[in-house]
């Protein structure tokens, strides 16, 4: 604890018998310079406005007149009448429930592929990796489009198998599938965490398997998977809570409206469209919310579920 | 480790190859194209431009209503200068505090601060646009800026709290018996013994706010404050599809500030990935 031998200024002052509160400041006045930026943000731009946002999501709000109680109101309209909304969800948890999922089974086979010895495994490396790290961008949404229109490369190449030429980005069956590759194209993070993990298992374990006379698919089930787990659950979570909030390639390859038909309105893009083009801040806030129960939904039963799957080393 | 045979090595060797060729194409067909006349971007197959020309970029350059690409990148760099250097301050004091000091509440203010990393932005967007506008501090850089000043990327606490975790309280025990408060204690041993923690984290912030589109896009509106990543939208806007040739010069250009981090830092950035699980 804080200097047993020396008595400081708090202890000399406290042994005086001074007030509860004044032994709660000189405790923590030190404690407190170091946290007082953070204790500022996490107040003001962090616990009240997500109190804020609770009460905005049961009024209407334009943010010019003054907030007026709504109730259930807004929540009632969004899973009742509101068909944009049923349509952003679809797509949202389609994007998030094919794209996440093959984007960290491409991340698992590469790294397994890299792991064995390999020649120039920190060129390959890098090279997977440059797309998660440009992914994100505005730059790339944008090539995205192009290289999925009429004129684009894709179909270029299609057109080498005979296949006839096709618009991905204007055809609603198709636009959800170029934002899905493009999100498994950025494959990169989750590899290299893998890779990592894959460091980590003893090496003996394999040689121990192989003299038991155990197949590559028998160590693939029985070793690396349940030694890799805790870090595919980490994977799944962390990407999962990202493709959820995904906006960008939306909002420049769906052309800022989500289209075409609202085939690629995902759900932040869709809060966009009704807090800062409508107005309606207190119905945003409602989706807001609604976002935010999904994601801890969808977390809390990873959680549950991982305690079959995952195993820690105890 | 496994035995393979020669032959089975070379078929996966040519294997990565091709998929790294998959995988950068995109990219390298966007270099491309930014390199050929307009006329012949959609006309010619293939990587090799038949006629190089750095007109994209020059035309591209001059952005538009008047403003150049040399204000939006300098909006930018100040952008990211500002949030890096507000990152690094308020995220190392409080690490320091939830790492070696006692206080009251420490547990429940850890919790708050570990649960807002899973927190969706979107929950806490509306009040704060409108604390910002009513402020009037929309259409500045502060509403971008000040937030990072007050640790508002707990991630980046986070990593650092593990971080001096990680380092042996017998130096900080030495400092205490020579008269050392916690503040010089902090300043004269910590910060310097974490700078790991530091580059990971200025790294971080680096690429996160220069991808950054939604926050600035949001807050921004007037052109002379437009970062790169908002004028590139802009682009979009006004020149629709004609001018793809200055949008792609325009568009490589805004990649290679991460892309110059990536090829500097690769090891750090890797490493820090690989330990910390960040993006």
């Amino acid at each position: 604890m804080l200097n047993k031998d020396k008595p400081t200024m708090v202890n000399i002052e406290s042994k005086k018998g001074d007030s509860k509160l004044v032994k709660l400041w000189n405790k923590n006045k030190i404690a407190l310079i170091f946290l007082a930026p953070w204790l500022i943000g996490i107040t003001a731009l962090g616990l009240i406005p997500m109190f804020a946002s609770l009460y905005l999501s049961f009024t209407n709000y334009d943010m010019f007149n003054a907030p007026i109680w709504n109730g259930f109101g807004n929540y009632k309209e969004l899973f009742t009448s509101d068909i944009r909304f049923i349509q952003s969800l679809k797509v949202t948890f389609k994007y998030v429930l094919i794209g996440v999922p093959l984007q960290l089974l491409m991340a698992f086979c590469l790294a397994l592929f890299l792991n064995r010895g390999v020649r120039g495994l920190s060129a390959f490396r890098a090279i997977y990796y440059v797309p998660s790290l440009l992914g994100p961008s505005l730059a790339i949404a944008i090539l995205w489009r192009q290289i999925f229109g009429i004129d684009g490369i894709v179909n270029e190449f299609l057109a080498l198998f005979g296949i006839t030429p096709n618009s991905w980005i204007s055809d609603p069956s198709t636009t959800l599938y170029t934002l899905i590759i493009l999100l498994i194209w950025q494959f990169g993070s989750p590899m290299v965490i893998f890779l990592a993990g894959l460091k980590q298992i003893p090496k003996d374990l394999y040689e121990s398997a192989s003299i038991d006379g155990a197949g590559t698919f028998v160590k693939l089930f029985k070793i690396t998977i349940p030694m890799l787990s805790p870090i595919i659950f980490f994977n799944l979570v962390m990407q999962l809570i990202g493709a959820f909030q995904a906006f960008t390639p939306a909002y420049i390859i769906g052309g800022q409206t989500g289209g075409p038909l609202d085939s690629t309105l995902f759900y932040t893009l869709y809060l966009y469209i009704k807090a800062f083009t409508e107005f309606q801040m207190g119905y945003a806030s409602a989706m807001a919310w609604i976002l935010l129960l999904i994601i801890a939904a969808f977390t809390g039963l990873l959680f549950l579920l991982s305690k079959k799957w995952v195993h820690y080393e105890s | 480790m496994q035995k393979t045979t020669p032959y089975l090595s070379a078929t996966k060797f040519i294997l990565l190859v091709l998929g790294a060729l998959i995988m950068l194409y995109p990219l390298l067909w966007m270099l491309s194209s930014s390199l050929k006349p307009n006329t012949n971007i959609f006309r010619e197959i293939g990587l090799w431009p038949s006629q190089v020309t750095l007109e994209n970029y020059f035309s591209g350059w001059k952005g538009m209503s008047g403003i150049t690409f040399a204000t939006f990148f300098k909006n930018s760099f100040v952008v990211v200068g500002l949030s890096i250097l507000g990152t690094l301050i308020s995220s190392s004091m409080a690490a320091y505090a939830f790492a070696r000091m006692d206080f009251t509440l420490k547990k429940v203010l850890f919790a708050i601060m570990f649960g807002s990393i899973m927190l969706p932005h979107h929950v806490v967007l509306i009040p704060q646009y409108i604390l910002f506008n009513n402020l009037g501090w929309v259409d500045t850089f502060l509403p971008l800026v000040v937030p990072k000043f007050l640790a508002i990327d707990a991630f980046f606490i986070f990593l650092m709290v593990q971080f001096i975790r990680g380092i042996p309280k017998e130096l900080d025990e030495a400092a205490r018996v020579d008269g050392c408060g916690h503040i010089r204690l902090f300043i004269k041993i910590i910060l310097p013994l974490m700078l790991p923690a530091i580059v990971t984290s200025a790294i971080f912030t680096f690429i996160w706010t220069w991808n950054d589109f939604f926050s600035q896009f949001i807050y921004l509106s007037n052109p002379k404050l437009w970062t790169v990543t908002l004028a590139l939208r802009g682009f979009l806007d006004s020149m629709g599809e004609s001018m793809w040739g200055s949008m792609f010069a325009m568009s490589i250009l805004s990649l290679i500030p991460i892309f110059l981090f990536f090829i500097f830092f690769q090891k750090m950035l890797i490493e820090g990935i690989a330990t910390t699980g960040i993006k």
